[in-house]
């Protein structure tokens, strides 16, 4: 029989948030778990260790996609977002009308000619872009799909502090679903029917915490941070308006949560780009030695197109694409969006 | 001219029919036991009304009140000539039964009985009212009429007389072009059940798609057609033989949406094709319809569910989108200037405009079906309830071209599952996919395009303006310098060219000509049937419009295609 598992769900990558997860899914129950090499298969099967995590006993390893999709009804692909369209591929051939598919990626794939250069993009239309879940929608037969976001950073899941994550999905069956896999004593669940607006929030909040190490870099201080968190969530519900997300979406825990957790937290790439610009690196020198791209990076062009063509304003983004592309000094950046004549303080509800 | 021809072309057809005797007809069986029909609707309605009380977790009392609240505000507020005279009296007897029946709330399971069947009057009533009354013997006398009547007003449009028509026989097939995917629907009418969503934008719209479905030899479809078309009693009296049934937009309540939608859900599990127009009612502003109405697509969901369940028997449903172009639209000027009027009010029902004059109504047949027009009817890619595509076998594929099964939709952990919320869910789907459809099925005129680039244009120059002051542009500033207007045209196109080349659009054939052609083309017919024109050439060779409103109005049906980047 196809899809009568002993596997409650499956999850696709093992990398150290998708073991984080696994390990969170494997209290609850047998979760499989696809690599995509088979050393690492071996290495977490000989050791029970991997990416710094001890890999818990209910996990079990394979490399084989086919196999995979055949034994889990429930998928949560918990892949960076450069691999992400190379993950849907593979699966793809696999999959069937009953999966359901729960991913944690936060990017942006668009579609533009390919002569254009993403950094020169001055306009862009919001059909020109979709996210993950309008990705999977398109190129696969799942319908019944999901995502979570928040502030998961990986290291404190992995040591067992208490956190949470959002699961939003239009489907009840999704959420109902994934809640019970993932819920433990230590870790909560929240449910959002805003699939778009949750996914747009973990991808936009990386444009913040490129600015959040800038401001770092430069040294300032609290103060400082919160005008940017504050005002970086009133942008930021500016641009998934374009989408037509809901406000009242972003000051949840995906919203404004994982806002402070990223502004205030060191440890992720988008947050390093803004530190070392701030200490006089080139982008292209940091980007050279970043394993993976950092994905605000190409978040902030997008949004920046995106704000042009549709008219809305959104001066982080702006500033952000400038230094980015080094066409402003970053404490004349700075100095502009000091006085940039905001007025209202809560002008998004 | 060979004489022998194959019989079924005297009959109007085109194609052979798909089922040669008209008692074979699914619409036929089913209404053939119309009275059985009709209490198998009300039984099921039931059964759906316990479902909603005990997921919303209200009595049938409640749900009985509310309904009757509703009726009596309607009865006051929005009478209508075709509503029954004992409405009021109806309704004034469920209120007096509902008080009695208080008497029984001591005991549960009488009290539960006596508002059950109090429900039962009231769906019972619901479903003789909106029961088609389809009758063969009008579809045969229909099919015979109407072919005749249009050809009649074509050949004397046309210029020629009576006895040349009879020689010549131009038929409405030349003018009225079927495209697309027919074969496929004709196969898929076969292996199942087919549901038709058209866009619309007129009310000449269902005349024609009935045309067409007949002229491709296929059964008839049953359809939803607002219950104000038949205060008409002629008309009506064609409808309902013809598959309508009816539909009122008035009446809200959840009672008689429970029987509008079980009325539907069976009849397409009685494999009767059907037509939906999806956008509710004609589109106001001559856009294609970008929020569909999902009420009956919903029940399309559920028939489909339901015959998933039947062993064996089950048919599978497809949906078919088709996209009619006009050059020029009949109720174009009431539709827009009432759009106008009432942006921003919450919802209003024309009841009438130019459809309702006969007059009017010949006026266009009469130019639309002339000399230099012409109209499409495009029957778009066939899909599955999940928006896959379907060959003609009816097998669904994915992108990849893998065939799948949509059992699986409706199931998990290895079992079919019952769940509203989810299939609610398909069915938005669905809906968003069938618009998207709609953009790409939309085959583009030069009426649309010429209007675009004009209105556009103006759009520019004037950007700081509002919509309404726009539309109030004094006549001096409406003018548009003719070379200017050439290279935005020629841009314009370049771009629908390339859409088209990835199925983003499809293009009518006379957009091949060279652009002054088309713009020609376009002008010429935009004008043919408004008098004051919405565009056209100054003395001196430059366009001017001379109603903003209609210029408005044919820009809209290219709107959503990110075009105005290109003026």
């Amino acid at each position: 029989m196809k899809n009568t598992s002993k596997y409650q769900a499956g999850v696709i990558g093992a990398g150290s948030f998708g073991i984080a997860m696994a390990n969170i899914m494997a209290e609850n129950g047998k979760i499989l778990l696809l690599a995509r090499r088979e050393e690492i298969a071996d290495k977490i099967r000989t050791t029970g260790h991997h990416k710094r995590q001890d890999v818990h006993p209910n996990i079990e390893v394979i490399t084989s996609t086919e196999a995979f999709a055949a034994q889990c009804e429930l998928i949560f692909p918990i892949v960076p977002s450069a691999s992400f369209r190379g993950m849907l591929d593979d699966l793809a051939p696999f999959l069937h009308p009953y999966h359901r598919l729960v991913h944690a990626t936060k990017g942006l794939v668009i579609n533009i000619p390919k002569d254009q250069q993403l950094e020169k993009l001055e306009s862009l239309q919001a059909d020109q872009v979709m996210t993950m879940s309008r990705l999977i929608l398109q190129e696969t037969v799942v319908r019944r799909i999901g995502c979570i976001a928040g502030p998961n950073l990986a290291s404190e899941i992995a040591e067992g502090q208490p956190a949470a994550t959002v699961i939003a999905s239009p489907f009840e069956e999704v959420i109902r679903e994934g809640t019970a896999v993932m819920r433990s004593s230590r870790f909560r669940v929240h449910a959002s029917p805003d699939l778009l607006g949750i996914e747009l929030a973990g991808v936009l909040k990386n444009i913040m915490a490129i600015s959040a190490g800038i401001l770092h870099g430069l040294g300032y201080g609290d103060n400082t941070m919160a005008l940017l968190i504050t005002r970086g969530i009133a942008e930021m519900i500016r641009l998934a308006r374009i989408f037509g997300a809901d406000a009242r979406t972003f000051l949840g825990l995906a919203g404004i949560g994982d806002l402070v957790a990223t502004c205030s937290s060191p440890h992720s790439r988008n947050f390093t780009v803004g530190f070392r610009l701030a200490k006089g690196e080139s982008l292209d020198d940091i980007i050279a030695d970043m394993e993976e791209v950092a994905e605000g990076v190409k978040t902030t062009f997008i949004a920046r197109a995106l704000a042009n063509s549709h008219k809305v304003s959104a001066p982080i983004t702006q500033a952000m694409a400038r230094i980015l592309q080094g066409e402003m000094e970053i404490q004349r950046a700075v100095r502009l969006l000091m006085e940039f004549p905001f007025t209202e303080d809560v002008e998004f509800i | 001219m060979a004489k022998k021809k194959p019989d079924y072309k005297n009959e109007g057809l085109l194609l052979p029919p798909v089922i040669p005797d008209i008692k074979d007809w699914p619409i036929a069986n089913l209404l053939r036991k119309n009275k059985a029909f009709v209490e198998e609707v009300e039984k099921e309605s039931l059964v759906q009304l316990m479902k909603t009380c005990e997921r919303e977790k209200i009595s049938l009392q409640q749900l009985i009140e509310k309904a009757m609240y509703l009726e009596r505000i309607r009865i006051a507020d929005d009478p209508w000539k075709i509503d029954p005279p004992d409405e009021t009296k109806f309704w004034s007897k469920i209120k007096k039964a509902l008080v009695e029946n208080e008497q029984f709330q001591e005991d549960p399971e009488a009290f539960k009985q006596k508002n059950a069947e109090l429900a039962h009057s009231i769906v019972d009533r619901y479903a003789s009212e909106i029961s088609s009354s389809f009758k063969p013997s009008t579809y045969h006398f229909a099919k015979r009429f109407l072919p005749f009547f249009f050809s009649s007003l074509l050949n004397a449009s046309a210029g020629s007389n009576i006895r040349s028509a009879i020689y010549h026989r131009i038929g409405l097939q030349e003018k009225v072009h079927l495209k697309g995917e027919i074969d496929a629907l004709r196969s898929l009418s076969e292996k199942g059940t087919i549901i038709l969503v058209p866009t619309h934008i007129s009310n000449v719209d269902s005349i024609l798609v009935g045309w067409g479905l007949h002229a491709l030899g296929l059964p008839a479809f049953i359809y939803g057609a607002g219950l104000n078309l038949f205060n008409s009693k002629l008309v009506g009296y064609f409808m309902g033989r013809l598959g309508a049934y009816k539909v009122d937009r008035r009446k809200k309540n959840a009672m008689y949406r429970a029987t509008l939608d079980t009325y539907s859900t069976l009849a397409i599990t009685h494999n009767v094709h059907s037509l939906f127009f999806p956008g509710g009612t004609r589109s106001r502003t001559g856009t294609i319809e970008k929020r569909l109405k999902l009420g009956l697509l919903g029940t399309a969901m559920e028939a489909q569910r339901r015959n998933l369940l039947m062993e064996g028997s089950g048919k599978k449903i497809f949906v078919v989108p088709l996209v009619m172009s006009y050059h020029f639209v009949l109720e174009a000027k009431t539709l827009i200037s009432e759009h106008l009027k009432r942006t921003g009010q919450d919802k209003y029902y024309i009841i009438h405009d130019e459809f309702a004059s006969y007059r009017k109504f010949l006026m266009f047949v009469w130019k639309a079906l002339g000399k230099t027009s012409e109209i499409t009817l495009n029957f778009g890619k066939p899909m599955d309830l999940f928006g896959n595509f379907v060959d003609q076998e009816g097998r669904s594929f994915d992108a990849g071209g893998k065939e799948l099964n949509i059992r699986e939709y409706f199931m998990s952990e290895g079992e079919m599952r019952e769940d509203v919320q989810r299939d609610e869910q398909y069915t938005r789907m669905l809906g968003e996919k069938i618009v998207e459809r709609f953009h790409a099925e939309n085959h583009v005129f030069s009426s649309h395009l010429v209007a675009f680039v004009a209105f556009e244009m103006l759009k520019k120059r004037y950007s700081r303006f509002d919509l309404y002051a726009l539309l109030r542009l004094p006549q001096d500033d409406r003018v548009i310098p003719l070379r200017q207007y050439m290279e935005t045209l020629e841009r314009v196109l370049d771009r629908l060219r390339v859409m088209r080349d990835h199925e983003k659009v499809m293009m009518a054939d006379h957009l091949e000509n060279d652009p002054m052609d088309i713009l020609r083309h376009g002008i010429k017919n935009l004008g043919l049937y408004h008098t004051k024109r919405p565009l056209t050439f100054q003395k001196g060779g430059d366009l001017i419009s001379d109603n903003m409103n209609l210029l408005y109005y044919y820009h809209n049906r290219l709107e959503g295609y990110g075009l105005e980047k290109y003026i």
